[in-house]
């Protein structure tokens, strides 16, 4: 297993990026989310892991307010994001998402071009003042999804028309483009076969070095493989979080350890 | 009533098949049913419909064929000079089986014997005081040659009637028996049965598609008569829409396809931004509690029949319009554009507010058919909805909502009944959407009601212009196809 390369990785002290204190969630009557607190660090990967149906997912989309967009969904408690809540009534859930921003279990590159599905975002935040800029954006965030050399030569091609390894990576290209501070993955290689994960969990790691990237997944390999901090959640608790070597080596809570030996979940 | 018995006697044959064979079918397994090859009912299902159906198609066939068999025996026996100046040999056949029915009538009233009625001489008897005793009402005394042929067409159908009765029966006997001999535990009758199964679902298919082809062929048929009697020079390239009495009529498609399309395009107009602001609305911000009474109240706009959509242009829209752009200095602006409440525009608007539903219908489906993963994506980068919807889920389904556009405009060619109310009856070239003018299917209605005579051009036109309509229709049908299933394949 990974366990001690994980370990052994610098655990530098980072600041916190985003703070979430006393958080519930309710779907309508189903209590998804118990009371969580959390703080995920700068520059940090974080993971959450847990059984299907623990709100891990859930709670990765309170932090850029996607559930906003799912009308039965309640969101109470604090989410600080450097230090501002961003459940305030003056933070612009559209701005926020672009500070935020986020990959998802299925690729789902828009019925456009390469070229456009990159370029999606800067365009709607006015990020180039003109097309070279924008040409520079696109091959920048291209590089950065490490698909770049992919696809330079077919950048007007249909950005579906890509496997589905490549379109995960376009995503992610696509989400880097608008400059986020905390990109969150929702099991990013879910779909993904183990060479297109490899890629992605390469490319996860690299990008550690400019953002604070949150990851669910479903993979206890894969969160000890990219991960230098991993939550454990289990029925809509926050169970046990801490570094991610101790949680796989030394599980305080009775309940980590008997998920990551594959007794419950 | 014969025939009546002989279908109920059919029926009831085929039940009792259907309990003799699954009876035949549990007595050759012993009783034990787990013997069998199929479950008994299969097997009485296999007798039943063994005798029941040969027996009722050949009964169908019979039925269709035979009238049209004496029709042409007794026709001949009418020789050229018993046809009055003034007639044909359609209305002396006519006359023929007015009397064949009133003596059928008189016996089985008890007014004739069967032996009268067959030997009834006309030169001897008054056939017409007799028959009108009865209540048959002829209109001119039967001429021998009449009372031979209705003698000898009543005597045709009775055999017909008969050897009917007895070929059908005998079918029936034979399926019958043939499918009881065979009814054994080792008998696939769950197969035989599925292959009846399907056979009956082919027929129904292959009947709606008959049905089609010969809506085209009649009037293909016919517009090839009008072609004969008139030039398709002037038809296709003419310039004037000017039906006459005398012979010399002009009768060109372009005005009234100019009228069709003039008036579709303002139906569209009105239709496709409200339908399609409508549909996304509704798809994509309303809640839940809206969206469960909005839906259904705009589906029931689409309930409305179409002449009441013609009643609200001629007496709403219309005079509307005229106070609008009409009545000089009394109307709303001042202005003498408009004279009567019949218009282009009247017409347009009308079909356009009867199109919304069809297009918010359409377009709502389409657009919920986008996947969640794609606003998803857009919305988690940072993009406002108007946004998501202006740039990723319009360009998604825009190729579904093109052809459902072009659902709709097959539909505003076709309309009928709003034009006629709403848009007048004068067909000309104009780009003035305040005048009058007319649509082919507004002229197909009045060339086949009036009262010319059938086979003149004028009457015939209304086929060729049918058909023009049917492949004008048929086209743009064709071209939504191939546009919504190009879109099928984007996702998936």
């Amino acid at each position: 297993m990974n366990d001690m390369t994980a370990m052994d990785k610098t655990m530098e002290q980072q600041k916190t990026k985003i703070a979430a204190k006393g958080v519930d969630v309710h779907y309508g009557e189903a209590h998804a989310i118990k009371d969580v607190n959390v703080e995920i660090e700068d520059k940090t990967v974080t993971a959450f892991i847990g059984p299907s149906g623990c709100g891990k997912s859930t709670f990765l989309r309170c932090l850029n307010r996607m559930n906003d967009t799912i009308d039965i969904c309640k969101v109470t408690g604090d989410i600080l994001l450097d230090g501002e809540d961003i459940y305030d009534k003056r933070v612009d859930p559209v701005q926020l998402r672009a500070k935020v921003g986020m990959v998802f279990q299925k690729p789902n590159p828009f019925p456009k071009s390469i070229y456009d599905n990159v370029a999606y975002g800067p365009r709607i935040h006015g990020l180039a003042k003109n097309k070279a800029e924008l040409d520079e954006i696109v091959e920048k965030s291209l590089r950065r999804g490490a698909i770049w050399d992919e696809v330079k030569d077919r950048l007007d091609k249909p950005g579906t028309g890509l496997s589905g390894g490549q379109q995960q990576r376009l995503c992610i290209a696509r989400a880097v483009a608008t400059e986020p501070e905390v990109l969150l993955m929702d099991e990013p290689c879910s779909a993904l076969d183990p060479i297109a994960t490899a890629q992605v969990e390469e490319l996860i790691d690299e990008l550690r070095s400019r953002y604070s990237v949150v990851i669910v997944t479903h993979s206890m390999q894969q969160a000890a493989r990219v991960s230098q901090k991993t939550a454990f959640f289990h029925l809509g608790n926050l169970v046990e979080f801490g570094p991610t070597g101790q949680i796989f080596t030394n599980p305080e809570d009775p309940r980590t350890e008997s998920y990551i030996t594959g007794r419950i979940g | 009533m014969p025939l009546l018995w002989l279908v109920l006697i059919l029926l009831a044959l085929s039940v009792a098949g259907f309990f003799l064979g699954r009876q035949r079918a549990l007595a050759s397994a012993g009783g034990n049913s787990k013997d069998l090859h199929s479950l008994p009912s299969y097997y009485g299902h296999n007798v039943a419909l063994t005798g029941l159906v040969p027996a009722l198609g050949v009964l169908a066939i019979w039925l269709l064929a035979q009238p049209l068999f004496i029709e042409s025996r007794v026709s001949s026996l009418i020789p050229e000079e018993a046809i009055p100046e003034s007639s044909t040999l359609g209305l002396v056949m006519s006359d023929v089986r007015r009397v064949a029915e009133g003596l059928d009538l008189a016996v089985s009233e008890g007014v004739m014997t069967p032996e009268q009625a067959r030997n009834m001489r006309s030169e001897f008897s008054d056939v017409r005081g007799r028959l009108g005793e009865i209540g048959v009402a002829l209109g001119s005394d039967v001429r021998p040659e009449v009372l031979n042929a209705a003698q000898s067409y009543r005597n045709l159908s009775n055999t017909g009637t008969t050897a009917m009765i007895f070929v059908v029966a005998l079918i029936a006997a034979v399926g019958f028996a043939y499918s009881y001999s065979k009814t054994h535990k080792d008998f696939r009758a769950r197969n035989v049965v599925e292959q009846g199964i399907m056979a009956l679902l082919i027929l129904a298919a292959s009947l709606a598609i008959l049905t089609t082809i010969g809506i085209v062929l009649s009037m293909f048929f016919e517009t090839i008569n009008f072609f004969s009697l008139h030039s398709w020079t002037d038809f296709f390239f003419g310039g004037t829409w000017a039906p006459n009495f005398r012979g010399d009529s002009e009768l060109s498609i372009l005005p009234l396809l100019w009228g069709t399309l003039y008036i579709s395009v303002i139906a569209l107009l009105v239709a496709v931004p409200i339908g399609l602001f409508a549909a996304i609305y509704l798809s994509e911000y309303a809640n839940n509690a809206v969206r469960s009474f909005a839906k259904p109240l705009l589906e029931i706009l689409a309930g409305i029949p179409t002449i009441v959509y013609g009643l609200f242009a001629l007496l709403t829209v219309g005079p509307a319009l005229v106070r609008f752009f009409g009545q000089g200095e009394n109307g709303i602006l001042g202005v003498e554009w408009m004279s009567g409440a019949t218009s282009v525009l009247t017409a347009g608007v009308v079909m356009g507010i009867m199109l919304i539903p069809f297009v918010s219908s359409l377009s709502d489906d389409i657009i919920n058919a986008v996947p969640q993963a794609m606003r998803d994506g857009s919305l988690g980068l940072g993009a406002t909805k108007s946004e998501t919807i202006r740039q990723v889920v319009m360009p998604a389904a825009l190729p579904g909502i093109v052809g459902a556009v072009l659902l709709a405009a097959s539909r505003a060619i076709g309309e009928t009944m709003i034009v006629v109310m709403g848009a007048g009856a004068i067909a000309k070239f104009s780009a003035n959407p305040l005048e009058s003018m007319t649509t082919i299917t507004t002229r197909i209605v009045s060339q086949l009601t009036g009262d010319t005579d059938f086979a003149s051009p004028e009457t015939l036109v209304a086929f060729a212009l049918g058909l023009t309509l049917f492949v004008l229709t048929l086209g743009l049908n064709v071209l939504a196809l191939a546009i919504v299933r190009k879109y099928r394949e984007q996702y998936d």
